[in-house]
């Protein structure tokens, strides 16, 4: 029993690892159509910058603010500078465009800050706190809950705001957004700004628990895929629920289905997404369209 | 023809045809717009020619990478037959690669089968997994079916290294390198060439043959409108799965020829890299076309290695740069380019007008398959 | 590996006929030989791959720093007045592309020998090709122990102690110190993880293997393994062998300190920098660690005032400034290139690539800067493990503190066997 319990909780705080960055997956996929493969490479170099600037004697929370800063406007930069030429492009063009910024990044990150893993720390002291049989520590709970409160900002942007509801309207309909005067071009980089932004919150939050690296965030990328494929690549909150589902998922396989032991976890894990998508072809949480003739 | 209103968000293009009405048009897509005329047969002929006479002018270093890229090409006309004639979209055909180089490794090795026999079994093989693997598939629209397949790319290392007594585990498997027969006075190295470079010839024509026909029809009509199609008779289900089991079989080929040429097969030849690095040659050398593949093969065999010399500290920081550079000049890849090109110049030639279609920039192959790319990632106009 | 048998024959009658052809060349010519590729009046060209991309990126400091120490002896006269052309391709960790750039490497650009090739994988990929054409694949960068095979494979020669015999210390350490161990076992799910699990596991024995409780593995892709160390915990396990690779060490360091799990810790010594692990686990939970290390790790204040340590941290501010000096990657490549140059000024004159091979398996107790005090490279015709001692260290919550004396491994009989 102390087994699964701890299995279930430190499942849940490796998914909200998973969850912070399948929703900056999900929110990018939703401002602008487009899956960004490079999306953990920035939160990566992001996160390289936010240690820079400690490593300068910055305190913490102003170079998480500045990181921040610095993240909306690069990811605008680059949706500005970058990704407009093939705008009209098809779209496996523009993704080819985000693959080549994932070599770079990676590859200048590596060049700038070397391959040497480096510690980086964590607003969330790491004290273990109990929760009846299972213990869990304050930075896990950390990320979990910034994930959520993420979450929360973002539904609220979307959904309560202008300017939130203006990139929804652009992504649903560019032409008519266009007619009542929504600078369309503009939502698209600013969904890149935001993107970014929310990928830098992921990789700050998460280097404590990974350490930094250039790869840092390669793993987890693949993992975020995965959990934003289970909860529906449009449902923020199906992503989130998606991360902290996969965490577990892995976990309790690896521990319970003894004849696989972990040396098959992610396999079996990614095989009972499959068969979820099997039964709801569009993630559990996303909705299906529906289309007339 | 559009969209009912379900969900809040960009769900709508998830569904392959009703935006496409404008901009991916079957009628402009012949399956080889290269191989019309008697001109082009000669000079298809003359690049025939050419590439059998190449080992002799080559180093066998050089010889060598064009076999890789005659390998890369085959294992990308599988990817191009699927995702830009049939509209659906794999990451994960590294996985079918490792199927097929796995196959010739053990048979080869394990049980003295001889490596021609082998190749034909990888192929088989890939075939019968990629249709099984097809038929759930269906299920999945665009993205979703895109990281289906990316999770079986990801899957394959960790389970080449858990049947270890057949794999080889971590340890992989060192095979012979197929020596020239009957007595031929070339290299080894210039036999898998000539090897691989037969193959290729092969899959091409088949391909060619196989996109003009029926079958061909059919599986464009599927991308273009899907609801259309079966309403026309056609058994999209069955086409579907056929057509990723086709696609799965010319990359377990191409992994036969690759395990052959390296003479090792290990996991870690096999990882969620490769099969990214195949999509990145498809599209690069032009999705929808089948001449695009060897392009795409080309620019994964040579791009990495001029990077490096570029750069030293950073290659693939100049491998991205090149990648988006090809990227924004031929936005629908080598073949787009190309077939834009030929056109062009026809043009000028025979004095014809500049068709009056406003989108006749991008009625080419390639571009048919921006209305593909849309219904696969979901971009909105 | 089945081999011909003819193949095998052929490529030893071969080396014999190159050996004794040099040493009567050697002591009869003077002046030009028939010269191998890769050397003219004023010039030898070495080749070499390496990760600078890709999972494994972390490596490609070690040929980084090797570059730099072969720029600082070319400055400084070069070899017998040759410069060192050192060429390093990038492979990735990809073994296809290990071979093509090998290829490249021989065929192309005509380097007299591949020196420092790094991955098992990858040396594996280009194992037979390099004997089939008698190129020297020297000092290998892994701990595998198939590098150790002159009979089969004259042209390969292994260069730091392999895993399994690091494996096999630990497992005489536990049986001879740790009456009642349940053991527990962390693995990465690879050939290093399992090279130094059948190390371990073969110097237990039959009797000590039942004491093993609980095996987990991961694979490096993995984000975390959070889940493992749990499992192990609750095995009950009283020892803990922790067989992961930098990142995932300080991870599953901090992690069972964190869930309050406090056994005997065995860390291998791939990870055992102070710097680049035990720092980032946290010192206090690294107290008690053991280890068994054969180079002496840069970022440990034990070797503050110690003069190779210092001349390194000289060598590397001059040629090779971006590197993090406390990284014992880079201690790693300043070391095995040190004896590259040691065995291209032992070849004196004649710079051929059987004599290269020749010299490499006449080391005698070389003392290498770098290298723990008491470790020596020592190399026969019949002995390719240029290294095989370690010596276990215990961390103190400071510094590692060397106790016992230094070991020497048992070789896995096996894996030449095979």
């Amino acid at each position: 029993m102390a087994t699964l319990l701890q299995q279930i909780v430190s499942g849940l705080s490796t998914g909200g690892v998973y969850a912070s960055l399948a929703l900056a997956l999900v929110l990018i996929y939703q401002a602008t159509g487009v899956v960004n493969f490079a999306q953990g490479e920035m939160a990566m170099f992001a996160t390289y910058l936010a240690w820079t600037m400690l490593n300068a004697g910055w305190p913490y929370w102003a170079a998480f603010a500045a990181t921040l800063a610095i993240a909306f406007f690069g990811g605008l930069l680059i949706e500005r500078v970058v990704i407009r030429p093939v705008e009209n492009a098809p779209v496996l063009t523009i993704v080819m465009v985000t693959i080549g910024l994932l070599t770079i990044f990676n590859s200048v990150a590596g060049w700038i800050y070397t391959y040497t893993v480096k510690p980086f720390p964590s607003p969330f002291p790491s004290t273990p706190i109990k929760l009846g049989l299972a213990t869990i520590s304050l930075q896990d709970l950390g990320v979990g809950g910034v994930s959520v409160l993420v979450l929360i900002i973002m539904y609220v942007f979307f959904h309560h705001t202008t300017l939130g509801l203006a990139m929804r309207a652009v992504v649903e309909n560019p032409s008519g957004s266009r007619l009542v005067g929504i600078r369309v071009s503009w939502m698209l980089a600013l969904g890149w700004g935001l993107a970014s932004v929310v990928g830098a919150v992921a990789g700050m939050l998460v280097a404590p628990l990974v350490f930094l690296e250039p790869n840092m965030m390669s793993g987890i990328l693949i993992y975020a895929f995965a959990s934003a494929t289970l909860g529906g690549f449009n449902s923020p909150g199906g992503a989130v629920l998606g991360g902290f589902l996969m965490g577990v998922l892995e976990n309790l396989v690896g521990t319970y289905v003894t004849f696989i032991g972990t040396e098959l976890k992610l396999t079996v894990a990614l095989a009972v997404i499959l068969l979820t998508l099997l039964i709801k072809p569009t993630g559990l949480f996303g909705r299906a369209a529906v289309s007339r003739v | 023809m559009r969209t009912a209103k379900s969900g809040p968000k960009a769900e709508p293009r998830m569904k392959g045809a009703p935006i496409d009405a404008k901009n991916g048009r079957l009628g402009a897509l012949s399956a080889g717009p290269v191989l019309r005329g008697p001109a082009t047969k000669l000079i298809l002929a003359a690049i025939a020619i050419v590439a059998y006479l190449l080992p002799f002018a080559l180093s066998s270093y050089q010889t060598f990478e064009f076999t890789q890229v005659y390998i890369y090409a085959v294992a990308l006309l599988g990817l191009n037959i699927l995702i830009g004639y049939n509209g659906q979209f794999s990451l994960g055909h590294g996985a079918f690669y490792a199927i097929g180089a796995y196959t010739t490794a053990i048979m080869t090795t394990r049980w003295d089968i001889p490596y021609g026999w082998a190749i034909i079994a990888a192929g088989l093989l890939s075939l019968l997994v990629g249709f099984l693997f097809g038929l759930p598939a269906l299920r999945f629209e665009g993205l979703y079916l895109a990281l289906a397949t990316f999770a079986l790319a990801l899957a394959m290392p960790q389970v080449l290294k858990y049947f270890d007594s057949w794999t080889g585990g971590s340890q992989g498997i060192v095979l012979d390198k197929p020596g020239a027969p009957w007595h031929l006075p070339i290299t080894s190295d210039q036999y898998i060439y000539y090897l691989s470079l037969t193959v290729l010839v092969i899959a091409l024509t088949l391909a060619y043959n196989l996109l003009r026909g029926r079958a061909g029809r059919a599986i464009m009509a599927i991308r273009d409108n899907p609801i259309a199609a079966e309403a026309m008779g056609v058994n999209s289900a069955l086409y579907k799965s056929l057509t990723f089991g086709v696609s799965a079989m010319y990359t377990g080929v191409a992994g036969a020829l690759g395990a052959l040429a390296v003479a090792f097969v290990a996991p870690d030849t096999f990882s969620a890299f490769l099969s990214i690095n195949f999509l990145v040659g498809s599209v690069v050398g032009g999705i929808a076309s089948i001449s695009g593949a060897i392009f795409g093969g080309a620019f994964i065999e040579f791009v990495p290695t001029y990077a490096q010399e570029i750069s030293r500290a950073a290659p693939w920081a100049i491998f991205g740069i090149t990648l988006i550079i090809f990227m924004y000049v031929m936005p629908t890849g080598v073949a787009g380019l190309a077939k834009r090109i030929t056109v062009a110049l026809r043009r000028s030639i025979v004095g014809e007008r500049p068709a009056p279609s406003p989108r006749s920039e991008t009625a080419d192959a390639a571009g048919a398959t921006a209305g593909t790319a849309r219904a696969v990632m979901g971009k909105p106009d | 590996m089945p081999r011909l048998p003819e193949q095998l024959n052929g490529a030893r009658r071969i080396v014999f006929a190159a050996l004794g052809v040099s040493v009567i060349l050697g002591l009869v010519a003077t002046g030009a030989l028939a010269q191998d590729p890769g050397v003219s009046a004023n010039e030898i060209k070495v080749g070499n791959t390496a990760p600078y991309s890709g999972p494994a990126s972390a490596y490609g400091t070690i040929l980084r720093t090797v570059a730099a120490y072969l720029k600082k002896v070319n400055d400084e006269g070069g070899i017998n007045g040759r410069k060192i052309v050192f060429i390093s391709y990038d492979d990735g960790y990809s073994p296809p592309k290990t071979y093509e750039m090998t290829r490249r490497l021989v065929e192309e650009d005509h380097v007299l020998l591949d020196f420092a090739p790094l991955g098992t994988p990858c040396n594996t990929a280009i194992w037979r090709y390099m004997n089939d054409h008698h190129v020297p694949q020297l000092f290998v960068l892994s701990g595998a122990s198939k590098w150790g095979d002159p009979k089969g494979h004259p042209w390969t020669m292994g260069w730091q102690p392999t895993y399994y015999s690091e494996g096999s210390i630990y497992a005489r350490y536990v049986i001879e110190h740790i009456p009642n161990a349940r053991i527990g076992i962390l693995y990465q799910n690879d050939d290093y993880g399992k090279d130094y699990l059948a190390g371990f596991q073969d110097g237990l024995g039959e009797q000590s293997r039942k004491s093993v409780v609980s095996i987990q593995t991961y694979e490096v892709t993995d984000p975390r393994i959070d889940s493992q160390i749990v499992n192990l915990k609750n095995s009950g396990a009283n020892v803990f062998m922790n067989i992961t690779t930098p990142k995932f060490a300080a991870m599953a360091i901090r992690k069972a300190n964190e869930i309050g799990w406090h056994p005997i810790q065995f860390l291998n010594n791939v990870s055992a920098s102070v710097a680049a692990v035990l720092k980032p686990a946290g010192l206090e939970a690294s107290k008690g660690l053991i280890t068994g290390g054969f180079i002496k790790d840069p970022g440990d204040p034990r070797w503050k005032d110690d003069p190779a340590t210092r001349e390194y941290y000289a060598f590397l501010q001059r040629y090779y400034p971006a590197a993090d000096p406390k990284d014992g990657f880079n201690a790693t490549g300043y070391a095995v290139a040190h004896m590259l140059v040691y065995v291209l000024q032992r070849c004196g004159k004649d710079l051929s690539r059987a004599n290269v091979m020749r010299q490499a398996a006449a080391i005698k107790d070389l003392e290498v800067p770098m290298l723990e005090p008491g470790i020596v490279a020592s190399t026969s015709p019949t002995d390719f493990y240029p290294l095989k001692q370690l010596q276990l260290a215990k961390f103190d919550g400071q510094r590692w503190e060397p106790f016992g004396t230094v070991y020497a491994g048992a070789v896995n009989r096996q894996a030449l066997a095979r």
